[in-house]
């Protein structure tokens, strides 16, 4: 057993809040929740961040936890409960798997995305082993709460928390991406949530619902 | 020097285009000053092309064009010179033509016309004068687009663009061939110059199947059988002077490029390849004259002639492969001369007849033969010139038509040197369909000449019909004179093609007879043909017979009505007409059509007969095949589900995927 240091075993208690996170995110159907749980996540990838600036050192992961802390954990939230009120959806419906089978999926693939780390893991030179793994896997946890959800407001949270999951691996592997590529992504986020929202007007305009299976209309037909 | 020249020129029809936009409605500077400026530069291609083939030689050029890596490259050798001469001499008929042709309010403007026109000539140029597969395939579907605009100029009406939409779908069926063949012939090298392809080695089977690929995608562009089902859709729908390069030149690349490919870039072609476009080219011949010989509308009838034409010089390139490749130079080189004999003679005559159909259809806004007649006392030049056409595409002696047709039958003739037994017996049998098809030219040359220009006229509004204008006769003039020339003068036309017979088979057909006027291309056999002194003799016989009829009659002459057969007057309805003309072919024949005909009742008051011919490769080959294309893009359709969460779970398998490969590897 080796023994780890105390910033690592903190860093290593982030990860494993941030998958917890996750399956929380997963299980949740209140949208409202799911949005608070979100900027939970937020925040527990600033401390994550923090925690390897005062370790390693690097002067612009301050930067980038501040511009986690924010985007991710004020103006993104404060955006999508605004939203939330002024649609009026504060319930998903049934999703499309029910939670605990949800649930079974996402543990297959948590071990999957540990299986695939393995090799990232045994090549970083970072304190870090276990986090790619659980990054890997916040992705891919996100990834099926899109899949499941039927309401757009889940999916635009499950795909933020899917950018959170990117931003924590790129952290965890590699300290931070270049600052350029990280603003650029904040950007993208930003940019892509506004789109989101003003998609949100329009869909419920269209079909007076936020419901996805609507939009099952709009393929074209034989 | 002489590739610069030629390299200017095309740059100068690209010019003249983009002058056609300067001021895109002025009928006067499109038609005036650039279409005849146009033809200008296709005189001048001509004749740059025509030292090149008389010099032999060949030129060079890497433009610093095109990809990265593989620039432009250019190459003037004697059979482009070859092509390059038709494309020039033939396009500088036709632009004079059009010069005199486009009118204002007839579908595009004529600025965006002489644009579209120019660009396909410019691209034409570049097919043939092209060194690498990158540039040939640019250039080939250059040539494509601005022909289908061409083609579409009416775009208006729906079934011109139903026409054109079907002329598009097969030649990007044939680029797709194309582009295949090229990928086979680089033979792994990766290199697509020309010079690589003709340095690399291939196996047999991918030999044969870079050929067959090639024979396909150049027939598509050719109208081989089945693949001219675009011709007949496309030529009546584009403006006669587009039909005419279309059909007169535009054809011609595609048998370029069939020689291009299984002579010169394949190396030395095994013989059996040559049987492929042997069939098919006889197959062509006879389908292309009989469905012409049934047809009502005058450009459709000219249409189906152009493939039975084509079918004649595929039939030349697979004997000149046959021959090739069974160790017989001499008479490969003499099929091989046959067939660019033809294609110079073709891109002539039938441009002419085109343009011909054209005029008619300006004085007289209509296509359809019954609705015609009796146009030869109100356009005498228009008829006249069409004569020689029609003349020359029926193989009469001494036009043009006459003497490829001849010496494709002697080539024919030497088929007892092969080293096969059962080709040996079957060749002969290909010499028979090719006279069947002459023959069945001569009778459709004599329906669409007897009965748009002779006989009285069959409507009312055609007293009103006009000659056409300055421009257009000089056009019509130069080809005309074309056909005259090339027809007279064998010898001649013959010792320039040398330099390209003995590029790709290396051999020159040898001149047996020792006079300028005697063509005698078989060494050891009695055969002759002099154009000249059977004019002469033509003409002193007739000479002679006005003569003594003259002579004889002089006092005698009675003049007296014309012998009615009792009816008391004849009128315009008792003549001839385009489906009667066409019946006994249709009686004989019956199995290749598909005929749909309406009788009237013997006590009917008004009677209506209408008939209405298809062709069966329609429903044999073309329906399934796009039932088939349909079943297969619904199976396909099956994926979009129109749920977001399905998409979003192919993006997940697929990244789950993907991630389990790169952990295996």
């Amino acid at each position: 057993m080796t023994h780890l240091t105390l910033g690592q075993q903190l860093l290593d208690s982030c990860a494993a809040l941030l998958l917890l996170l996750s399956f929380a995110m997963l299980s949740q159907r209140r949208v409202v929740t799911l949005v608070n749980l979100y900027a939970v996540q937020g925040a527990v990838l600033t401390a994550a961040t923090l925690l390897l600036a005062w370790r390693t050192g690097e002067g612009h992961l301050y930067l980038s936890a501040a511009l986690t802390l924010g985007l991710k954990v004020a103006f993104l939230p404060w955006l999508l409960h605004r939203l939330i009120r002024r649609l009026g959806v504060y319930w998903d419906t049934e999703p499309l798997l029910n939670v605990s089978g949800t649930m079974l999926v996402g543990l297959v693939i948590v071990v999957f995305a540990f299986a695939l780390a393995q090799p990232i893991t045994l090549l970083a030179s970072t304190a870090t082993r276990s986090a790619v793994g659980i990054a890997v896997s916040v992705v891919l946890l996100a990834f099926l709460m899109m899949i499941t959800r039927r309401k757009a407001m889940s999916q635009v949270v499950g795909f933020l928390s899917m950018e959170n999951g990117v931003f924590f691996g790129a952290m965890s592997a590699s300290y931070g991406m270049p600052m350029v590529v990280e603003l650029g992504v904040a950007l993208d986020v930003l940019v892509g949530v506004l789109v989101l929202g003003v998609f949100f007007f329009q869909i419920r305009e269209r079909f007076e619902s936020l419901d996805l299976h609507h939009l099952e209309a709009l393929k074209e037909h034989e | 020097m002489l590739l610069v020249g030629c390299v200017a020129l095309l740059l100068g029809w690209t010019a003249i285009g983009l002058a056609g936009l300067l001021r895109p409605r002025s009928v006067v500077l499109s038609g005036r000053v650039l279409f005849p400026l146009g033809a200008l530069l296709g005189f001048a291609l001509a004749v740059l092309a025509g030292a090149s083939l008389l010099g032999g030689g060949i030129e060079r050029l890497v433009l610093p064009l095109g990809l990265p890596g593989l620039p432009a490259h250019l190459r003037l050798d004697p059979l482009s010179s070859a092509f390059l001469v038709l494309l020039g001499a033939a396009s500088g008929g036709i632009s004079l033509f059009a010069g005199g042709y486009f009118r204002a309010g007839e579908g595009a403007a004529p600025g965006l016309l002489c644009l579209q026109y120019h660009l396909f000539l410019a691209s034409m140029g570049l097919v043939l004068l092209a060194d690498d597969a990158y540039s040939f395939l640019v250039a080939w579907e250059a040539m494509a687009l601005s022909s289908y605009f061409l083609v579409t100029t009416q775009h208006r009406l729906a079934e011109i663009r139903r026409a054109g939409f079907l002329y598009l779908l097969m030649a990007h069926v044939g680029a797709i061939c194309l582009l295949l063949a090229f990928g086979v012939l680089q033979g792994g090298s990766g290199l697509f110059t020309f010079a690589a392809m003709r340095a690399a080695h291939l196996s047999p089977g991918w030999a044969a199947a870079a050929f067959l690929l090639a024979l396909l995608g150049f027939g598509a562009k050719a109208g081989l059988v089945p693949l001219h089902v675009w011709l007949p859709e496309a030529h009546p729908a584009a403006p006669s002077p587009v039909s005419a390069l279309m059909s007169g030149v535009m054809l011609k690349t595609a048998v370029y490029g069939v020689l291009r490919v299984g002579l010169d870039l394949l190396g030395h072609p095994v013989w059996w390849w040559g049987l492929a476009p042997l069939a098919l080219g006889l197959l062509t011949i006879v389908y292309g004259a009989l469905f012409a010989a049934v047809q009502t509308d005058m450009k459709r009838l000219l249409a189906y002639s152009s493939v039975e034409n084509i079918g004649i010089a595929f039939t030349g390139v697979g004997l000149t492969m046959v021959f090739a490749g069974s160790g017989m130079p001499v008479v490969a080189a003499l099929a091989l001369l046959a067939t660019l004999y033809h294609c110079l003679n073709h891109s002539f005559m039938k441009s002419l007849l085109f343009l011909g159909t054209g005029a008619v259809l300006h004085a007289t806004g209509e296509r359809n033969l019954g609705r015609l007649g009796g146009l030869m006392h109100r356009m005498p030049w228009v008829a006249w010139l069409t004569l020689v056409g029609t003349l020359a595409i029926a193989g009469l002696p001494p036009l043009n038509g006459f003497v490829s047709e001849w010496l494709l039958l002697q080539s024919f003739l030497f088929t007892d040197g092969l080293p096969h037994a059962l080709v040996n017996l079957l060749i002969p049998m290909g010499a028979a369909l090719v006279a069947l098809g002459a023959a069945l030219a001569g009778y459709v040359m004599v329906k669409f000449y007897g009965i748009i220009f002779l006989g009285q006229p069959r409507e009312a509004s055609l007293v009103h019909a006009h000659d056409c204008g300055w421009l257009e006769r000089i056009g019509l003039l130069w080809l005309a004179l074309g056909c005259v020339l090339l027809g007279l003068f064998p010898l001649q036309v013959i010792g320039a093609l040398g330099a390209v017979t003995a590029e790709l088979v290396g051999a020159v057909v040898p001149q047996a007879s020792p006079h300028w006027w005697l063509l005698a291309p078989v060494p050891g056999r009695p055969v002759s043909y002099g154009p000249v002194v059977f004019l002469t003799a033509t003409l002193a016989v007739v000479l002679m017979t006005v003569l003594i009829v003259r002579l004889t009659y002089r006092q005698r002459v009675r003049r007296a009505p014309a012998w009615d057969c009792g009816f008391g007057a004849l009128t315009a309805r008792m003549q001839d007409t385009a489906e009667g003309f066409g019946q006994p072919i249709r009686h004989i024949f019956q199995p290749f059509f598909e005929i749909e005909r309406e009788l009237p009742a013997p006590a009917d008051r008004a009677p209506r007969y209408r008939i209405a011919i298809a062709e069966r490769i329609w429903k044999l080959l073309y329906e399934p095949l796009v039932r088939a294309v349909e079943r297969l893009a619904n199976t396909v359709a099956r994926v979009q589900q129109g749920r977001i969460s399905v998409y979003l779970l192919y993006s997940f398998a697929t990244l789950l995927v993907l991630l389990a490969v790169a952990m295996a590897s």
